[in-house]
């Protein structure tokens, strides 16, 4: 009996000094939401909020505590690359809070602007209050909403938005209903021609070809933004014509002095932005009718 | 039979997110709606189902129970934005916006589906000895049907159909069901088979 548990304490002593040196995060938080597990680490000055960590999920949001304001993750620096289509938004729309960064650093570039943020976890917004420097201001308001709902009225209410960031797809489950035609007929709504939509989306999997194929009529021509060092895959677009590349590498250059500390490096951006179609066009679109994002993603 | 109207209940049930989610979205609170309403229907038509087994059992009835539920189903696919939209301008909350949607989509045809096991029961019961066998047997096969249904749609028919095409599809199930069931009765009668027996072919 007591040969066993002697057995067993060395095991779990061993497991767990190999799991921390995995790790080598300390949690500081963790809570069962409605829709998920939260987990926020601490790894030295770097404080990430993750979900579903048990499922392998990755990162969602970092901050380093000692500089807040640099975006640690690449998909999240290249939401700004919106800014070479649409220099001077004066409203903006973020659909995802996640750790609240992009909101921030667009609340800090445009102290004058309206921003709205729309997240349907109401947990995630307190996360994001108490440990990544989230908060509301007099211009910037998050609803505890689900995107397409919040967008669906914002259209009926005739309202428009210059800068439009969608960001609601977390790593393990797809909301399908916002990945549909009808809902980006529903963004279109919500856009004046100059405005600007800055889609997160999938690189990868059979989704990324009826992604692209749905994206592609319900605007025509989009901007496919991929870097190398990330798995995101950034749709930049608007209702108007897309603009030449000259002038987004004037406008990137324009920009470059203003975004460095937020290590965006814009300057590197116009060359990334590509209308070539890579992708399976005869892939069927996306419709409230036809879905299975989630399924599509798996194959 | 009892297997086919387990399959449409829990494809129906299924689908009813994905029709909701357009005007609703998909927070937790719009399955909460659709399982609310779908239970509150099962629960009413089995007390109808029951009800109206009680007086004259005919295959008849039984049949027009999968004729009516296919019939009322329709709606959910010519009406539904028709329904949905006065609901999502009238209620600001998605919540109570899903529940009333849910009631008005599904609420009719689910309580007719309802009454279809509590009904079966009555005609295949003989004598009382075996009632209990008899209605566990037919829980057996609704449930297994609700399974099939359950992971058909979720797994595989939204892969490959449309929302609307696989709603046709549970209605032309209930409808040759209901048709089946009214041609075994009618042919069935020659050879002096009881209703029992025809449910039991069907």
């Amino acid at each position: 009996m007591r040969k066993s548990v002697l057995f067993v304490s060395a095991i779990s002593a061993l497991l767990s000094s190999v799991l921390a040196g995995v790790v080598a995060a300390e949690t500081i938080h963790e809570e069962r939401s409605k829709y998920r597990d939260i987990t926020v680490t601490e790894v030295g000055n770097r404080r990430c909020l993750l979900f579903n960590v048990h499922r392998g999920d990755r990162n969602q949001t970092c901050v380093l505590v000692n500089d807040k304001q640099r975006l640690v993750f690449d998909y999240t620096r290249m939401s700004f690359a919106g800014l070479l289509l649409n220099d001077r938004p004066e409203s903006i729309l973020v659909i995802g809070l996640g750790g609240g960064s992009i909101p921030l650093t667009f609340a800090d570039l445009f102290p004058d602007a309206r921003i709205d943020v729309v997240e349907i976890d109401e947990a995630v917004v307190s996360v994001a209050e108490e440990f990544f420097f989230f908060e509301e201001t007099e211009n910037m308001t998050v609803y505890v909403d689900d995107g397409r709902p919040f967008i669906k009225r914002a259209g009926i209410r005739r309202e428009k938005y210059d800068y439009i960031v969608l960001d609601a797809f977390s790593g393990d489950y797809i909301p399908e209903h916002m990945l549909t035609r009808e809902f980006l007929d529903e963004v279109r709504n919500i856009m004046r021609p100059e405005s600007v939509l800055v889609a997160n989306t999938f690189s990868t999997s059979r989704l990324y070809d009826h992604e692209s194929v749905t994206y592609q009529r319900a605007f025509g021509e989009f901007f496919n933004f991929k870097l190398p060092t990330t798995g995101n895959r950034i749709i930049i677009t608007q209702l108007e014509p897309l603009p030449p590349r000259s002038q987004l590498v004037e406008k990137a250059q324009s920009f470059a002095g203003r975004l460095e500390k937020y290590g965006v490096p814009i300057v590197e951006y116009p060359s990334r932005l590509s209308t070539r179609v890579d992708w399976d066009m005869s892939r069927r679109q996306l419709t409230d009718q036809y879905a299975p994002a989630n399924l599509l993603r798996g194959n | 039979m009892a297997f086919a109207s387990g399959f449409c209940i829990m494809t129906v049930e299924m689908l009813g997110a994905r029709i909701l989610s357009p005007y609703f979205g998909g927070s937790l609170s719009v399955w909460g709606s659709i399982i609310t309403i779908f239970m509150l229907a099962l629960a009413l038509g089995y007390l109808w189902g029951g009800k109206l087994s009680a007086r004259k059992p005919s295959a008849i009835t039984f049949a027009g129970f999968f004729i009516g539920a296919a019939v009322f189903s329709i709606p959910i696919i010519v009406f539904s934005d028709a329904i949905m939209e006065p609901i999502f301008m009238a209620l600001e909350d998605p919540r109570y916006g899903s529940l009333f949607a849910a009631i008005f989509l599904f609420f009719i045809p689910t309580s007719i589906l309802g009454m279809i096991s509590p009904y079966a029961v009555r005609l295949m019961v003989q004598n009382e000895a075996h009632s209990g066998q008899m209605a566990g047997l037919l829980y057996f096969i609704s449930t297994l049907g609700s399974a099939a249904g359950t992971l058909g749609t979720s797994f595989y028919f939204v892969l490959w159909f449309e929302v609307n095409q696989i709603l046709w599809g549970a209605i032309f199930t209930l409808l040759l069901a209901g048709l089946v069931i009214l041609a075994a009765h009618y042919f069935g009668k020659d050879k002096s088979a009881t209703h029992a027996e025809a449910v039991n072919r069907a």
